[in-house]
């Protein structure tokens, strides 16, 4: 628990420093939609200021936003919603070893398509929600010259630690709806273990390939 | 004229497949959707992908926007088309603004002054169109060449093809050269999202299915889609199912 806010106080000491902008608040108390938007734009402008990541340094790149952008999300509830139905046969271990590997898979795709993404501009929209929501979706759009603008919402919960993040839709594309089908269908064929191992096979070949680049 | 055909030979092929029965039941033809899918993803990998990786590292991102802009303004014309069909005037009326201003100011469209004069950029075609006057998806469809499909969706890309503008153009090597640019182009701009594809999914054809179904669906509410019924309602008749 120590750990955890020495590892917060140090990551908001270290942006303040390197954005020289104005000191950001603890995540805890932010609204939804500036939590998102102070993320992105930190992200976005370390990552433009970083050579090795802009030259390709794909795990500088992940180690970054497991600092930055990871804490804001709910993986748990990310892979208890990607399961589905599924979740509830797992065991404690399970669900914890589903969990992990379901995090690191979305890390790398996360990095892609920041990677993919950082150069453009983005429109944070204004959120449309009471203030009393606990449950809201936060909108985004990248803009691409010449095509139509790809829209970013995160469907966000209110927790006793933060708004956490709990699902992705790009373009209308839920990330967690996504995998239902590809979970169940191994899950059917090879039941839960079958499923953390193929998670398990298929981040260490994107691991090896990430070295092989180097 | 030998396109048209091939066209409508696919479609009765493709539709004369039998069901199977089992499996997802969006995809009654998943296994010659898989053989279709595994064809075109060799051509890609050996042809479509080193070609637009080519053009990309070849051709500097500034030319790749005015070549974007170029095409994109051809296609807004029947963008707003399917606006109007669909009794979305306002937006129709965007899209032909963007067309008469890009076209001029904009020089046959390779700058798009009109989005930075507030025409946005739309996204439609004729299956979404379809889809707006209450068409259903339909079996899910791999089509050869093309990719990822519906029935519906089929249908509506073989009325964009006859009512593709570029058509009109002669003489057959100015044709072709436009045709072939544009698919490279749009291939080049698929770059990242096929390479984040390979990366997410643990089975390409079943990520990619999906994924297609829920961004045409978002596509026809135009970013506001009604709330699905729950999906656990589903995976409990696929259990039953068995």
């Amino acid at each position: 628990m120590r750990a955890t806010r020495l590892r917060r106080v140090a990551s908001t000491a270290l942006a303040a420093i390197v954005l020289a902008a104005v000191p950001l608040a603890r995540a805890q108390d932010l609204p939804p939609d500036q939590l998102v938007k102070g993320v992105t734009l930190e992200v976005i402008d370390l990552i433009a200021k970083d050579k090795e990541i802009k030259a390709g340094n794909r795990t500088k790149l992940i180690q970054l936003i497991d600092a930055k952008v990871l804490p804001h999300f709910n993986f748990s509830a990310m892979t208890a919603l990607a399961m589905g139905q599924s979740w509830h046969k797992a065991n404690a271990e399970q669900k914890k070893r589903l969990t992990e590997e379901f995090r690191s898979l979305l890390v790398r795709t996360y990095a892609s398509a920041l990677a993919a993404y950082a150069e453009q501009k983005f429109d944070f929209r204004p959120l449309r929600a009471k203030p009393t929501d606990t449950d809201v979706t936060v909108q985004v759009r990248v803009l691409q010259p010449g095509a139509q603008p790809v829209p970013i919402d995160y469907s966000m919960e209110k927790t006793s630690s933060g708004w956490k993040v709990y699902d992705v839709m790009v373009g209308g594309v839920s990330l967690v709806a996504n995998y239902r089908t590809e979970f169940n269908n191994v899950v059917r064929e090879s039941g839960i273990d079958g499923l953390i191992k193929n998670l398990s096979t298929k981040n260490r070949s994107l691991e090896g390939a990430g070295l092989e680049k180097k | 004229m030998t396109w048209r055909l091939l066209f409508v030979a696919v479609l009765a092929v493709v539709a004369g497949c039998a069901s199977t029965g089992d499996g997802d039941p969006r995809d009654p033809w998943e296994p010659v959707n898989r053989k279709i899918y595994k064809f075109n993803d060799t051509l890609d990998a050996y042809v479509a992908r080193p070609v637009a990786t080519g053009y990309q590292k070849v051709v500097p991102g500034e030319i790749r926007e005015r070549v974007r802009n170029f095409f994109g303004n051809i296609g807004d014309v029947f963008i707003g088309v399917n606006n109007f069909l669909q009794g979305k005037f306002e937006d129709g009326v965007s899209d032909w603004a963007r067309f008469a201003f890009n076209s001029t100011i904009g020089l046959f469209g390779i700058h798009a002054v009109a989005t930075d004069m507030g025409y946005e950029k739309h996204n439609e075609d004729f299956g979404q169109t379809f889809g707006r006057w209450g068409a259903g998806p339909g079996p899910y469809l791999i089509l050869p060449v093309l990719g990822s499909s519906t029935l519906r969706d089929g249908l509506g890309w073989g009325v964009d093809f006859f009512t593709d503008p570029l058509n009109e153009t002669e003489p057959f090597a100015v044709h072709w050269g436009l045709v072939t640019m544009r698919l490279v182009q749009t291939r080049a701009d698929l770059l990242d999202a096929s390479r984040i594809l390979e990366e997410a999914a643990l089975d390409k054809y079943t990520f990619q299915r999906d994924a297609y179904l829920q961004r045409r669906r978002n596509l026809i509410y135009d970013g506001r889609p009604p709330r699905e019924k729950e999906p656990e309602d589903e995976s409990d008749k696929a259990e039953k199912g068995r």
